[in-house]
């Protein structure tokens, strides 16, 4: 064989096992998607899922209505806390972070990013659990919070960075305070952007689990009231997927159904809002 | 901190009072440095007490035997690196296949599918894959690839069988296709920075779109590349859930990857809730110390290497 077909035989199947390995990263998604859609669809066909607490084994008419009360309380707190700080501290990295401190923050969110989940409910534990005797769903929000914050700051920084310097600069122009060109100029043109990273950060507090096992723990009984412990959809499926009784199992994969089903709305969602944002950034 | 507005404001206008807004939303953002300050200072001293118990023998100890207060941390550690490692020697290929096939020009349709689906890869929770890694990756793995190995290959000691059905093997298949998403996108922005002239100048010599990759494009990027390696490992360390359900949960130490095994994030998930007394919940806190400390140096270190390529700082 010449030297040149050599050369082309290489070519041709390093670019054949390219083309192969990105198919091969499809495959996991296409797998995990299929069989929590087929192993959760019956789960979600009885109303009593939605509707009824957990009830012991044996008994009939079980649901995960505590565990969505609780994902829908805890998250809600978390997102209070963590989107308008998270936003704030965005804009103000756009706005005056070239500095230090800017530096410091932006260092600080890729860390708090990475650092393993059940590290910041050890903390919360720590910090809460022991002081006060005992979790409770509060302390949860608060694990979860601190898991938003760092995505909310810099996806709100990446939006308000596409915002064009020629608003900015009107504003300025024309007088307005710097807060009202921040905040009434700048933050209105990104809100897609800023939407984007809330929703991702919602989405990936809703699917948490690890910290909740240190500050929460769960709990059998449908309760709104954050003092108490409170359960979550994540905790069922980690619980329930691990006991030997299958109608437990069976709830096991409806929540982990339903978790996946929010995954792909929020995800859905926040690309229809990217393509909005990029679309205003080229009016203005 | 009140002074700096007041000159970066002055160009032109004239001097303004300071800028109130400023300084709030300064303070509200070290809301995130403080709070990383405050989980490394508050987990130290949560751990001090098992620390002065333990001594630094906990580390190097391989007995954990809660009923009879036996303590050590090594067949975690052993799991947890052993898992994270063969991960990324899985992820890694594809990985920077995917990177390479994304950072290509052309095919956009195609193109955008896969980045799409890689990016939702990202976003499934982690008791997902734990629960889908149970009871379906598990059994076929079992059958399909552990027993086999076990069977032909037994002799070799990391394929030593019987093999089990939650073992090291499918905690790092998991963990692999978790960190994969980190790796191909973090991969894919360092090999777009690799300048655009090196490329057309490979490819004016007559090289091939392979050699190019191979001789121009990679090592260009090498640098970040590694980043996003060591930033993935950083994740795989970590995390916890997906692990614990599929790992089986034994502190043991095994040269057989068909075995089962533990990880320090998953024996924290798993028995902090049932240990009684002060000093088994101490230990699990020394654990979650350990994992800090070394999850905080591999981040910080790959955040560096990332940094500098992306920043541009190449010949």
């Amino acid at each position: 064989m010449s030297r040149n077909s050599r050369r082309q035989l290489a070519n041709t199947l390093s670019r054949a096992f390219m083309y192969f390995f990105a198919c091969v990263a499809l495959l996991p998604l296409a797998l995990v998607l299929f069989y929590v859609v087929i192993q959760g669809m019956p789960a979600l066909m009885h109303i009593e899922f939605f509707l009824n607490a957990q009830r012991p084994e044996g008994i009939p008419g079980g649901g995960v209505a505590n565990a969505f009360a609780g994902t829908v309380v805890m998250v809600g707190i978390a997102s209070v806390l963590a989107i308008p700080l998270g936003v704030v501290a965005g804009v103000q990295l756009v706005e005056y972070g070239t500095g230090r401190i800017g530096d410091a923050v932006r260092l600080a969110c890729d860390v708090l990013v990475s650092i393993p989940s059940i590290v910041v409910g050890l903390f919360i534990y720590g910090l809460l659990v022991v002081t006060f005797h005992g979790p409770t769903g509060f302390f949860g929000s608060l694990a979860l919070a601190i898991l938003m914050l760092p995505v909310v700051v810099r996806t709100t920084e990446s939006a308000v960075a596409l915002v064009p310097g020629a608003l900015r600069e009107a504003g300025l122009a024309l007088g307005l305070a710097r807060w009202r060109v921040a905040l009434q100029l700048i933050l209105p043109a990104a809100i897609p952007g800023v939407v984007t990273g809330a929703l991702l950060a919602v989405a990936r507090a809703a699917g948490e689990t690890a910290p909740l096992l240190l500050t929460t723990l769960g709990n059998v009984f449908l309760t709104l009231n954050p003092a108490q412990r409170m359960s979550a959809l994540p905790l069922i499926v980690y619980h329930d997927a691990l006991t030997p009784y299958p109608d437990l199992v069976q709830t096991a994969w409806g929540a982990a159904l339903v978790l996946v089903l929010l995954t792909l709305l929020v995800n859905v969602l926040s690309r229809l809002a990217l393509r909005r944002q990029i679309r205003l950034a080229g009016r203005i | 901190m009140a002074t700096a507005p007041a000159t970066a404001a002055r160009a032109g206008a004239p001097a303004r009072p300071a800028d109130g807004f400023r300084s709030i939303t300064t303070v509200v953002s070290l809301a995130a440095p403080v709070v990383l300050i405050l989980i490394v200072v508050v987990v130290v001293i949560t751990a001090l007490p098992a620390i002065r118990t333990f001594g630094p023998g906990f580390l190097t100890s391989r007995a954990w035997n809660p009923p009879k207060e036996q303590f050590g941390a090594l067949p975690f550690i052993f799991g947890t690196v052993v898992t994270s490692f063969l991960a990324l020697v899985l992820a890694l290929p594809v990985g920077i296949g995917v990177a390479l096939f994304l950072a290509e020009q052309g095919l956009s349709g195609v193109r955008g599918a896969i980045g799409i689906g890689v990016e939702l890869l990202a976003a499934i929770p982690s008791v997902v894959y734990g629960i889908w890694g149970l009871y379906i990756l598990a059994p076929w793995l079992l059958l399909h690839v552990s027993k086999p190995l076990a069977a032909s290959l037994g002799g070799i000691p990391i394929f030593a069988g019987p093999a089990r059905q939650t073992n090291m093997l499918i905690a790092s298949v998991i963990l692999a296709v978790m960190i994969l998403p980190t790796l191909s996108s973090i991969s894919r922005e360092v090999i777009r920075a690799v300048p655009g002239g090196l490329r057309e100048a490979s490819v004016a010599m007559g090289a091939t779109w392979w050699e190019t990759v191979w001789r121009v494009i990679l090592p260009a990027a090498r640098s970040g590349i590694f980043g996003a390696t060591v930033l993935s490992l950083g994740r795989a360390l970590g995390e916890t859930m997906a692990v614990t359900m599929t790992i089986g949960n034994r502190p043991e130490i095994q040269s057989s990857l068909l075995q089962p095994a533990y990880t320090l994030a998953s024996v924290i998930a798993n028995e902090f809730n049932e240990a009684t007394g002060t000093v088994y919940p101490a230990a699990l806190i020394e654990l979650g110390l350990v994992l800090m400390l070394v999850t905080l140096t591999v981040n910080l270190v790959a955040l560096i290497l990332v940094h500098r390529v992306s920043s541009g700082a190449r010949p």
